[in-house]
């Protein structure tokens, strides 16, 4: 572990920056989950390299149960793309304006 | 040039690269595609952090288990999703790239002006030691058991509440 650990943390703000970039201008409601994943994934990248250079394994947990609840969050949130799909036959998350009136 | 900064460069390269083609592909099937690639040049990294354990069970679960799922309701609703993907507005990017790139800057400066690396100096047999499914492992269900048992009950009601929600009305 020669590399400084600046390599790492700035490669994961990239990432996160991108997934937030994602998030922003995309339109399609599942290009929008997976700039999510994208910054949950950056996270993870932190926290691996604080506790493998810390020499702590809490780290390595937190991304354990990070992953348990990204996925969990997937299976959620696919779920109710489909069924919004089902109602307003897209995926445009411009003309699902279900909380507008 | 080390062999072990080669292979940190190539890794990272391919993460930074798949993840900007993600959130710029016109087609959400190729994004997913391009996260899959992501994810596995994450795994790498961390490989090449010593943590074994959260390298392979990011292949399983991520680009496994969730990026099938991805798929699996891309390929459902396909026929849509295509159409609509380009439809951005120009004011929107615009205002996304330079939030983006304000924040990065602002990021990667904090990154820097810490100085880390002066203060921190890593242990390679004890990175090696943690990273092992053994200790990991032992950690999960003798210390952080009770985490470990809510996280196994969040993802049991998710699953009820992803077949509840998916399940055709009966009408």
């Amino acid at each position: 572990m020669n590399i400084p650990i600046e390599y790492y943390l700035v490669l994961s703000a990239f990432m996160f920056v991108v997934g937030a970039t994602g998030v922003i201008i995309r339109r399609n409601a599942i290009v929008v989950f997976m700039s999510i994943e994208l910054m949950l994934n950056s996270a993870n990248l932190s926290l691996v390299t604080y506790s493998s250079y810390l020499g702590n394994v809490m780290g390595q947990l937190f991304v354990f149960f990070v992953m348990t609840v990204a996925a969990a969050e997937a299976a959620i949130g696919l779920a109710i793309i489909i069924m919004v799909f089902r109602n307003k036959l897209t995926v445009n998350i411009d003309e699902i304006n279900l909380f507008k009136w | 040039m080390n062999v072990e900064l080669i292979v940190f460069i190539v890794f990272a390269l391919v993460a930074a690269v798949s993840s900007v083609m993600v959130i710029t592909r016109k087609s959400a099937i190729i994004s997913a595609v391009f996260l899959i690639l992501n994810f596995f040049a994450l795994a790498g990294l961390y490989l090449l952090l010593n943590a074994q354990f959260i390298a392979v069970v990011q292949i399983i679960v991520y680009a496994g288990a969730i990026m099938v799922l991805f798929l699996f309701v891309l390929m459902l609703l396909n026929e849509h999703t295509e159409v609509i993907a380009a439809k951005s507005k120009k004011k929107l990017k615009l205002f996304g790239g330079i939030t983006a790139a304000l924040i990065f800057v602002q990021l990667a400066y904090l990154i820097f002006y810490q100085n880390a690396s002066a203060n921190i100096n890593p242990i390679v047999e004890k990175s090696v030691e943690i990273g092992k499914i053994g200790y990991i492992g032992t950690k999960l269900y003798t210390e952080y058991v009770l985490p470990f048992e809510v996280a196994g009950f969040l993802l049991l009601a998710a699953t009820i509440g992803a077949i509840v929600l998916a399940k055709k009305k009966f009408e």
